[in-house]
C-alpha cells in the first residue's frame, strides 16, 4: 500500500476515524506522517485537509450532533446540511455551536462591526451609561457619599429599566 | 404600465458615469430579514405571502420610490422576469419565484429591492461608471429610512441576520462590472484573478455566481461580510478596482504597442461580422461587441458613442429579442434576429480606421 501524500513510499501510518458512522482512512508513509505531524490522533483533522477533504466534511465535524432542532421555526441540522441555509433568525442561536467554526473560516471576523440599527444603538448607549452609573455608585459608596449613592442608585435603576425594554423591542 | 413599458420609459436615463470606459456599472446589494418571519427559503406560502404583505407598502412608500414600479413575481410573465435578469436588476433565482415573491424599481432603476428572495429583503443601488461609494450611500439612506418601518433581525455579536451565513453580518455585497478585453488578450486575467481572490474578493462572470465571463465583462465583488464595516469594504472594492483599472488600461498600452497588428485584427474582424453577419449567436455577439466596445476605446470608431454599444449588449439578449415577437422563438431564430438588428444598427457606423498614435506594425 502506497502513501495517500506521496504516493512513493510504503505506508506505515494507518489512520482510521468514525465520524458520524462514516469511516475514513488515511494511509501515510513515516516521512510524510512526520513531516505533517501527525503523530497521534488529533492530528487526523490536519490529514483530513491535506488530503482535499471538503468544506462539507469540516462542516460536518464542527456541527453539533444531528438532530439539533430551532425551537422556534423547527429547522433541523440536517436541513442546513443539505441547504446551507438557515430557517429563521433564532437558528443562530440554536446552531450557534456549529456555526462559529463556519463563520470564522468564512468572513473576516466573527463579530459584527458594521451598521447598527438606531433601535439598537440607543441600547447600546444606554449600556455604556450604566457602566458609567455603576462606577459613579462604587465611589459614592466608597466615599461614603450616601446621598449622591442614593441619587446614584436611583438612576441606575431607571436606566436598566429602560434599557431592559429596548431590549425587548430589539430582540436576538 | 407593465414592466416592459416602464423599462422602455427610463431607458436613455444617464448611460455614462465615471471611469465607463471600463467600468461598466457599479452596485451595492444589502440583505436584510424582518424579525419573527421565517426566511424565504423555509417559510411556507401563506408566510411569505404575509411577509411580502407587510414589507411591500413599506418599500413602496419610501420617497426614493414614488413612481416606481411594483409587482408580484407572480403577475411578470416568464419573458418579462428574464428581461430582467438581462438587464441586471433582478437575480436568475429572484426570476424563478413566484406567488409571494415582489420586486419594487424605482423610476430611474437606480434603486431595486427583491421582496423574498433568498432573504426577505435584497436591495441594491445602482450606478453608472465606477461610483461604489455612492452607491453605498443611497443605498444606506434606504436602509435607514426602512428600519424605521420595519423591525430587522439583528443581533449584536452577528449583525443583520440572513439566510445564508456567507451574507452574515453587513449583508453587504459591492461590486463592480468590468470590461477587461486586454487583459484576457494579454492572457494576464487569470493572474489577476488569483491575486483578486488574495485578497478576499471574488471574481465572477457577467451573470454573476457561476457565470462565463461572456464579452470579456467581470463582477469583482467582496464575499466576507463580518468583521469589517461597510466603509472599509467599499474603499477596499474602490482601490482594488482603480488598481484593475490601471491594469487593464496597461495592458492596453502594452498590445498596441507591441502588437497592434493583432489589436486592430481583432476589432476590425469584430466589425466585420457584427455589420454583416445574418446569423449571430448571443455568445458570439457579445464577444465581438466587447472587441468593438475596446475599438472606440481606442479611437478606431470616431462616429460611435460608447452607451450606443452597450444598449446592443442587453438588446441583443434572447429575452430582448423575444420581447417584440408574440409567438415563441427559437434558438435559430433569434440568431435571425439578432443579425438583423446588429446589421441595421451598426451599418451606419463607418469601417474602423487606425488611429494615428498606433505605431505602424507588429514591433516583433
Amino acid at each position: 500500500m502506497l502513501c495517500d501524500i506521496c504516493k512513493q513510499n510504503v505506508a506505515k501510518v494507518h489512520l482510521t476515524q468514525i465520524i458520524e458512522g462514516k469511516t475514513k482512512k488515511v494511509d501515510l508513509c513515516e516521512a510524510c506522517s512526520k513531516a505533517k505531524g501527525i503523530d497521534d490522533p488529533k492530528g487526523f483533522a490536519l490529514a483530513d485537509l491535506l488530503l482535499g477533504l471538503g468544506a462539507a466534511q469540516q462542516m460536518d465535524q464542527a456541527a453539533p450532533p444531528a438532530g439539533l432542532r430551532c425551537p422556534t421555526c423547527g429547522f433541523t441540522q440536517a436541513d442546513f446540511k443539505k441547504s446551507g441555509r438557515l430557517g429563521c433568525a433564532d437558528c443562530y442561536r440554536a446552531f450557534a455551536e456549529g456555526l462559529e467554526g463556519v463563520l470564522k473560516t468564512m468572513h473576516k471576523g466573527t463579530r459584527h462591526v458594521g451598521k447598527t440599527p438606531r433601535r439598537m444603538r440607543h441600547s447600546r448607549e444606554l449600556e455604556e451609561q450604566i457602566a458609567v452609573l455603576q462606577k459613579r455608585l462604587e465611589k459614592a459608596v466608597v466615599e461614603e457619599d450616601f446621598e449622591t449613592a442614593a441619587m446614584v442608585r436611583d438612576e441606575l435603576k431607571r436606566t436598566r429599566e429602560q434599557a431592559g425594554k429596548s431590549d425587548k423591542a430589539a430582540a436576538v | 404600465m407593465n414592466v416592459t413599458e416602464f423599462l422602455a420609459a427610463a431607458a436613455g436615463a444617464s448611460r455614462e458615469g465615471p471611469h465607463d470606459r471600463i467600468v461598466m456599472s457599479s452596485r451595492v446589494r444589502l440583505a436584510r430579514n424582518v424579525n419573527g418571519l421565517a426566511f424565504p427559503g423555509w417559510a411556507k406560502k401563506p408566510e411569505r405571502v404575509k411577509a411580502l404583505e407587510l414589507i411591500r407598502p413599506q418599500v413602496e412608500g419610501l420617497p426614493q420610490m414614488a413612481g416606481a414600479f411594483s409587482g408580484s413575481m407572480d403577475t411578470l410573465s416568464a419573458l418579462e422576469r428574464q428581461i430582467l435578469v438581462e438587464r441586471h436588476l433582478i437575480s436568475r433565482e429572484h426570476a424563478a419565484r413566484s406567488v409571494g415573491s415582489g420586486l419594487v424599481l424605482s423610476r430611474d432603476h437606480t434603486l431595486c429591492v427583491m421582496i423574498n428572495e433568498e432573504d426577505h429583503l435584497r436591495m441594491q443601488s445602482l450606478r453608472r461608471g465606477l461610483q461604489l461609494k455612492a452607491a453605498w450611500q443611497a443605498m444606506d439612506e434606504v436602509d435607514t429610512q426602512l428600519e424605521e418601518k420595519l423591525e430587522y433581525a439583528f443581533s449584536r455579536d452577528l449583525g443583520y441576520l440572513t439566510a445564508c451565513p456567507t451574507n452574515l453580518g453587513t449583508g453587504i455585497r459591492v461590486s463592480a462590472m468590468l470590461h477587461l478585453p486586454a487583459l484576457v488578450l494579454a492572457e494576464q486575467m487569470n493572474q489577476v484573478i488569483t491575486a483578486v481572490n488574495k485578497l478576499g474578493l471574488a471574481v465572477r462572470g457577467l451573470y454573476g455566481e457561476g457565470t462565463e465571463a461572456l464579452g470579456n465583462v467581470f463582477q469583482v465583488s467582496n464575499q466576507m461580510t463580518l468583521g469589517e464595516t461597510e466603509a472599509d469594504i467599499v474603499e477596499r472594492l474602490t482601490k482594488v478596482v482603480a488598481q484593475l483599472i490601471e491594469h487593464e488600461e496597461n495592458a492596453r498600452g502594452t498590445l498596441l504597442e507591441k502588437k497592434p497588428k493583432m489589436v486592430f485584427n481583432h476589432v476590425g474582424r469584430a466589425y466585420g461580422i457584427l455589420a454583416n453577419a445574418h446569423s449571430i449567436s448571443s455568445k458570439e455577439a457579445m464577444n465581438l461587441l466587447s472587441l468593438m466596445r475596446l475599438g472606440i476605446d481606442l479611437g478606431c470608431f470616431p462616429g460611435i458613442q460608447r452607451p450606443v454599444l452597450d444598449e446592443l449588449f442587453t438588446a441583443t439578449q434572447p429575452a430582448h429579442l423575444q420581447r417584440q415577437h408574440t409567438e415563441k422563438l427559437s434558438a435559430d431564430e433569434r440568431d435571425l434576429l439578432r443579425a438583423d438588428m446588429l446589421r441595421a444598427d451598426l451599418g451606419q457606423v463607418t469601417r474602423p480606421v487606425i488611429p494615428p498614435s498606433a505605431p505602424p506594425g507588429d514591433a516583433k
